[in-house]
């Protein structure tokens, strides 16, 4: 079929579609009338059982581990497919580093001190998870993306060690991993599959929510490798060789 | 059937800003120029979800949108003009695919 | 306008879509497809949103107030990363057939033979 053909055809799949959300979405409750039971549920006994203070967190890894479960694997899945794809083919050899040191020397100071601070914001996110708004993912992320400053800083002989493949793959199966033997653990002791077998602790404090804290940390682990992998296998393979192949 | 109008107006900023952002991003046909652009959009989307009273996806779209897409997209876009510069300069015998058989 | 959110939200799935159809280049069809995204996440958002509430952190708040539903949040905040994991996967394929094919174009890939 034509471009001209599939442009035709798209303006009535448009409405058709427009329509359909449009029935969709006026059958929900008005906008701030939120009537379901579960949300209020949650936001009641979510505190004096699982003693952790941001009730989405004690939802993610408790109430809704599984399905936290489920998305880890499937960022695991994609980052697998990427590196699949990538290491497959061709892969620029670092040569000459063309570009590397970027601007003055109070440009890479600025970046460099920002990566130890957005590094440090990043781990209190991912600690106090379950205390105040952050948690694993977020704070896993935001490591992951400082890290990245240090490539833009430093060229890629300061990047060096977070794109060693060696360091990186078994750090990440570890974070996925370890979520699982977690969840794991509460079935040897005869529970249902991630049961919260560690002792709460005092709500507000760092030392609650039992399990929680520890599916946390695997999950910012698992994230912030996933994500520097994602990143290292991204540079090597798209932007390296472009470096080098300015000088060539 | 009368419902209250419950938008604070700040609410209805908000969303006034993401519904102008996404046709803005979607009508920018340069990757290069659009992954700015999405990354504007990310923060209007930020915006959105503080007023909204959800920090924990704010703090998760902060990062991602102004961290992990603007390089996975730049990467992408200097590989893809990268790589059409290498064959303009390559000329035309090299602008068949590619069967070495490196695959 | 109590029904404001859930139709930006459903003008912006169509305008991704939109997007997507009528994109000439795969890396601008892959961004279109992160609009299309993120009007889930407002949706979502908007569902569990309650007038009046506050975010569902209790530090220093008794766990009874009226707080917003926190089980989308939980879907949003960690639907938001693995997106990128996954448009990352489609840039790399998008990449992979630029380099067999010659061209970003989509409506040029459809003449790559095995």
């Amino acid at each position: 079929m034509s471009r001209r053909g599939r442009l035709a055809l798209l303006g009535p799949a448009l409405l058709g579609l427009g329509a359909l959300l449009g029935w969709g979405v006026a059958g929900l409750p008005a906008f701030g009338h939120y009537r379901g039971p579960y949300g209020f549920v949650l936001d009641r006994i979510v505190v004096p059982l699982r003693h952790t203070t941001n009730v989405v967190m004690g939802t993610t890894f408790d109430v809704r581990g599984v399905d936290t479960m489920g998305e880890e694997f499937i960022l695991y899945a994609a980052v697998l497919g990427v590196t699949l794809l990538l290491r497959s083919g061709e892969r620029g050899r670092p040569g000459r580093q063309a570009g590397e040191r970027l601007g003055t020397d109070g440009l890479r100071l600025l970046g460099v001190t920002m990566v130890g601070g957005g590094v440090l914001v990043g781990l209190w996110l991912a600690a106090f998870g379950y205390v105040t708004p952050g948690g694993g993912f977020q704070g896993g992320a935001l490591v992951a993306g400082t890290i990245l400053l240090l490539y833009l800083v430093g060229g890629r002989s300061a990047y060096a060690p977070f794109l060693a493949e060696a360091a990186l793959d078994p750090l990440e199966s570890l974070g996925a991993g370890g979520y699982v033997v977690i969840g794991l653990a509460a079935l040897a002791s005869g529970l249902p599959f991630l049961t919260n077998l560690l002792g709460l602790g005092t709500p507000g404090s760092l030392v609650s929510g039992g399990s929680i804290a520890a599916l946390n940390w695997a999950s910012a682990l698992a994230v912030t490798v996933a994500l520097l992998t994602l990143f290292a296998e991204f540079l090597e393979t798209y932007v390296v060789p472009l470096a080098r192949a300015d000088e060539a | 059937m009368t419902v209250l109008a419950t938008l604070v107006p700040l609410q209805a900023v908000a969303f006034g800003l993401v519904a102008l952002g996404a046709p803005l991003v979607v009508l920018t046909r340069d990757p290069l120029r659009q992954a700015l652009v999405n990354g504007v959009y990310g923060v209007s989307l930020v915006c959105l979800f503080v007023v909204l009273e959800a920090p924990d996806p704010a703090l998760s779209m902060l990062v991602v949108s102004g961290i992990a897409y603007p390089l996975v997209l730049l990467a992408a876009i200097a590989r893809v003009r990268g790589e059409a510069r290498r064959r303009r300069r390559l000329g035309r015998a090299r602008s068949r695919p590619d069967r070495s058989g490196r695959r | 306008m109590s029904y404001l959110p859930y139709a930006v939200a459903a003008w912006i799935c169509l305008v991704g879509l939109a997007g997507v159809a009528t994109s000439r280049n795969l890396v601008h069809l892959a961004v279109c497809l992160t609009v299309m995204q993120s009007s889930t996440y407002v949706l979502l958002l908007s569902v569990g949103y309650v007038a009046g509430g506050r975010a569902p952190i209790f530090k220093g708040a008794k766990p009874g107030a009226k707080a917003v539903d926190p089980v989308v949040q939980a879907l949003t905040l960690t639907d938001v990363v693995v997106s990128v994991a996954v448009v990352a996967l489609i840039l790399a394929l998008a990449l992979d057939a630029h380099r067999l094919a010659g061209t970003v174009d989509p409506d040029g890939l459809a003449d790559v033979h095995g």
